[in-house]
């Protein structure tokens, strides 16, 4: 079964990498552009993995972090993140972010830890 | 008759009567022993000589009266005068030596009292050399500290415990002179002044806060319990107040190792720091946060562009975002240069405090002012913060204050834990289960209301000035499904408590301390108990276009000036010329030489008399004649919506209480009876001051007649004839 990936994130110019590099591990991508558009698309298509922007409009990455955790789902989640500050990536851990990822960084091991979140080595195909 | 005449004629009566006796007693012996025939032939020659023998006795007595007067002159009269003239010398300080009399004994006892007279003068000379030699050290202290004060870059104040400035200097005046609200009209002077009330300034909570934290590490044997805060004042400054303890000095003049006698405020007008501070962290947010997105989206289009399976149109459109993050990035770069000018190098004055002082702080705030009870938890006795106290605990009552508002929450837990080099303090409740969800609530961007002076600030922004963070969320491993609020604070490296001992023995006493300045005050008292000598007063007078005020005539002029401890403060006055924004008649122009040249463009009386109002506080009013000038300004209360509620008297009405028999009260005829020289007669300022010196004349005059207190005064001058006059 194909994993789903949700990007949730404003910024055009990123989710076109990451769409692609998902697209590339064979990952089936979708995209949201604000924390409400994430939550919609989360209830409706129950991703496996989200990848979250913390700084985005109408909700913040953290504002969805809480919504989706009171929700007992067992989707994973890794934040991105341009805040670097030590208090950030507690927050997002106590929140419930299963990894935090600081901007900019490796495509390479941002693929890497998406493998290990969903149970992957890094040469398994997904699908 | 004096003891020793009297002493004399019973001493010279008894050797007579003593003689008379013997004389008798011969006789009887002759009696006796002789034949009748001689003793008729002894009558015989003595018969008709009986008043010769009485004639030769009385003689006798003469040589008798002499040895026993000189025996009393020397033994008696001279020892009484001695004690006479030694009491006198001792009484009346006459130092000159005592002419030796009498016998032998008494010259050498007035030889010994003389010597003593001059051991004391010596020992008195000593003294007041010392006394003197003591003054003059204390005048050059005072020189010394005068001129460090003059020096210093910071604003010095220091206040006694009631918050009544002792001390203060000239950058502190030119300081609060800027943070006046009626800077031009004042000088500032209605802020800073001795004897005034720093609670004008500064927040009395605020300054309690910090006083509880000197207090606490004074008891703690902290080596130097200072604390500081900032606050915002009523004209929307920000200060940095930084406090220090005056220590009370013990009787064995060591300083006390936990009592104070009052504090020192170093204070900084912060408000242009602040404000560049904000700009430079929003500055840093956009290089920091904003380059790294900007990275990351070039970053992972070149790391996607290196893999050749990427086909043409996004291999285009990656090309395209690397070109437009990195203009974006040069454009971010330029802007940052020409603005990081501005950026400046201040922050929040984060202090160094333990959690269990802030958490207890915090809880005996929220249940005083909220009916919820709180309770702490974890190890909050060895967690050290480094926080700004004030705002925190304001943050925390406004949280307790949002449960209490919007959940119901009686019962709240302060949990304090720390993570590597952070403290995460916790607010724990139990929610109700039938309520709304609290994690939809956004308390933490809610202005934070609480006590008179609300912080004009959110918790976010609070926790972002100390570098942490908060949120709120469900506790994971709890079965009673708890909530907590977390703050995210730093924390600071553990104290070494020393013991009191320690700086008590080996600080020196700086040499500024040497001044007298921290009598406990009577402030407590009821103001109608308070003695006169004790109280603060405005003396004032207004200069107006006319006498009558209910029919049109407005103020001109406002002169006051106050008297603090006795004295007249010159150096505060208040004059000021009023805008009538009215014709000045030309019948009064000579009285009080004000021309309608000299009004124009001076600020109208509602400028003015905010400014006046607060030259007042906290002092009793006086004025001559004073019932005009009350009604001139309570005739304005509607448009000032000013009261001027002070307790007020009057100089005529007090002049008739203690000088019944005169008949005229008017200044003139008060100033020439107490021999004052008035300069500037109808100048409002002219005339406060020499009601001012008049008042002081008239204190210690109606102390004569049993009146002391504000009370007594108020009444005395309620039961004279002139109180009936009416305006």
């Amino acid at each position: 079964m194909t994993r789903k990936i949700l990007i949730a994130d404003d910024e055009p110019n990123i989710v076109i990498s990451l769409e692609y590099l998902m697209k590339r591990e064979g990952y089936e991508v979708l995209v949201a552009r604000d924390g409400e558009e994430a939550l919609a698309m989360i209830a409706e298509h129950e991703p496996d993995l989200l990848l979250l922007d913390a700084m985005m409009p109408k909700k913040t990455g953290f504002e969805v972090l809480q919504a989706v955790r009171g929700q007992q789902s067992a989707m994973k989640i890794i934040m991105l993140t341009a805040k670097g500050r030590d208090t950030d990536i507690e927050k997002g851990r106590a929140l419930g972010a299963d990894d935090y990822v600081v901007k900019p960084f490796s495509t390479r091991e941002l693929v890497d830890r998406v493998g290990r979140l969903l149970g992957l080595s890094a040469d398994d195909n997904p699908e | 008759m004096k003891s020793a005449d009297l002493k004399l004629w019973v001493a010279v009566g008894l050797v007579g009567l003593v003689c008379l006796a013997w004389l008798l007693v011969a006789g009887l012996l002759l009696w006796a022993v002789l034949d009748p025939e001689d003793w008729a032939t002894v009558t015989e020659a003595l018969g008709g000589r009986a008043g010769l023998l009485l004639f030769l006795w009385a003689l006798a007595l003469f040589p008798v009266y002499a040895v026993i007067n000189a025996l009393i002159e020397n033994h008696l009269r001279a020892p009484a005068r001695l004690a006479e003239q030694a009491r006198l010398r001792l009484e009346s300080g006459d130092s000159r030596s005592i002419e030796p009399e009498g016998s032998t004994e008494v010259k050498r006892l007035t030889g010994v009292i003389n010597d003593a007279i001059e051991q004391r003068e010596t020992l008195i000379a000593r003294m007041d050399e010392r006394v003197r030699e003591a003054a003059r050290r204390t005048e050059q202290e005072k020189a010394r500290l005068a001129a460090l004060m003059s020096e210093l870059t910071k604003s010095v104040v220091v206040c006694n415990l009631d918050g009544r400035i002792l001390l203060y200097n000239n950058r502190a005046r030119l300081q609060f002179k800027r943070l006046s609200q009626a800077g031009k009209v004042t000088g500032g002077s209605e802020l800073i002044g001795l004897g005034r009330s720093i609670y004008t300034v500064l927040d009395r909570q605020l300054v309690a806060h910090a006083l509880e934290n000197v207090q606490r590490r004074l008891e703690r044997g902290a080596a130097s319990p200072s604390a500081q805060f900032v606050t915002s004042t009523r004209s929307g400054k920000l200060l940095r107040v930084q406090m220090a303890p005056v220590r009370a000095v013990d009787e064995d003049g060591q300083p006390s190792a936990e009592r104070m006698t009052g504090f020192v405020l170093l204070t900084e007008n912060i408000t242009e720091d602040m404000r560049a501070d904000a700009e430079k962290n929003r500055l840093l947010a956009e290089l920091t946060e904003g380059s790294r997105a900007s990275l990351a989206n070039t970053r992972a289009a070149i790391e996607v562009l290196e893999d050749p399976a990427v086909d043409a149109p996004l291999r285009e459109q990656l090309l395209a975002v690397i070109g437009e993050e990195v203009r974006h990035l040069s454009d971010r770069i330029g802007e940052l240069q020409r603005s990081s000018s501005e950026a400046l190098r201040s922050r929040w004055p984060l202090e160094d405090m333990l959690a269990s002082d802030l958490i207890d702080a915090a809880i005996s705030r929220i249940e005083s002012e909220l009916p919820m009870r709180a309770s702490r938890a974890g190890d909050i006795d060895s967690i050290w913060l480094r926080i700004e106290s004030f705002s925190l605990v304001q943050g925390l009552v406004h949280l307790a204050e949002c449960l209490h508002r919007d959940c119901q929450v009686r019962w709240i837990e302060l949990r304090l834990s720390s993570h590597k080099d952070r403290a995460a303090l916790d607010l724990v409740w139990t929610p109700d289960p039938d309520a709304d969800s609290p994690l939809d609530k956004s308390w933490e961007s809610e202005s934070i209301a609480g006590g008179d002076q609300p912080l004009a600030m959110t918790l976010k922004e609070v926790m972002e000035r100390h570098g942490g963070d908060c949120w709120m969320d469900k506790e994971t491993d709890d079965q009673s499904a708890r909530c907590y609020f977390r703050l995210l604070l730093p924390l600071a490296a553990a104290q070494e408590e020393l013991p009191p001992a320690t700086f008590q023995r080996h600080e020196g006493r700086p040499e500024f301390y040497d001044f007298d300045l921290f009598q406990p005050g009577e402030r407590s008292q009821q103001l109608d108990d308070c003695r006169l000598r004790e109280l603060s007063f405005t003396v004032f007078d207004t200069e107006t276009t006319g006498l009558n005020p209910a029919g049109g005539d407005e103020i001109i002029q406002i002169g006051a000036v106050r008297i603090v401890n006795g004295k007249i403060l010159t150096g505060e006055c208040f004059d000021q010329l009023v805008d009538p924004q009215r014709s000045i008649p030309r019948a009064g122009i000579p009285i009080h030489g004000i021309t309608p040249d000299m009004v124009r463009g001076q600020p109208p009386i509602t400028e003015v008399l905010p400014a006046f109002h607060a030259f007042c506080a906290d002092t009793v009013l006086v004025a001559h004649n004073a019932a005009f000038d009350m009604k001139c300004l309570e005739l304005k209360q509607a448009l000032t919506g000013l009261v001027f509620d002070h307790p007020v008297l009057d100089t005529l009405l007090l002049s008739a209480v203690v000088q019944e028999n005169h008949d005229r009260h008017n200044l003139d005829d008060l100033a020439e009876r107490f021999g004052l020289t008035i300069l500037g007669r109808h100048t409002a300022i002219g005339d406060a001051m020499v009601t001012a010196e008049i008042f002081l004349k008239l204190i210690p005059l109606l102390a004569e007649r049993g009146i002391h207190t504000l009370g007594a005064a108020l009444e005395a001058s309620r039961k004279t004839f002139h109180a009936r006059i009416k305006y």
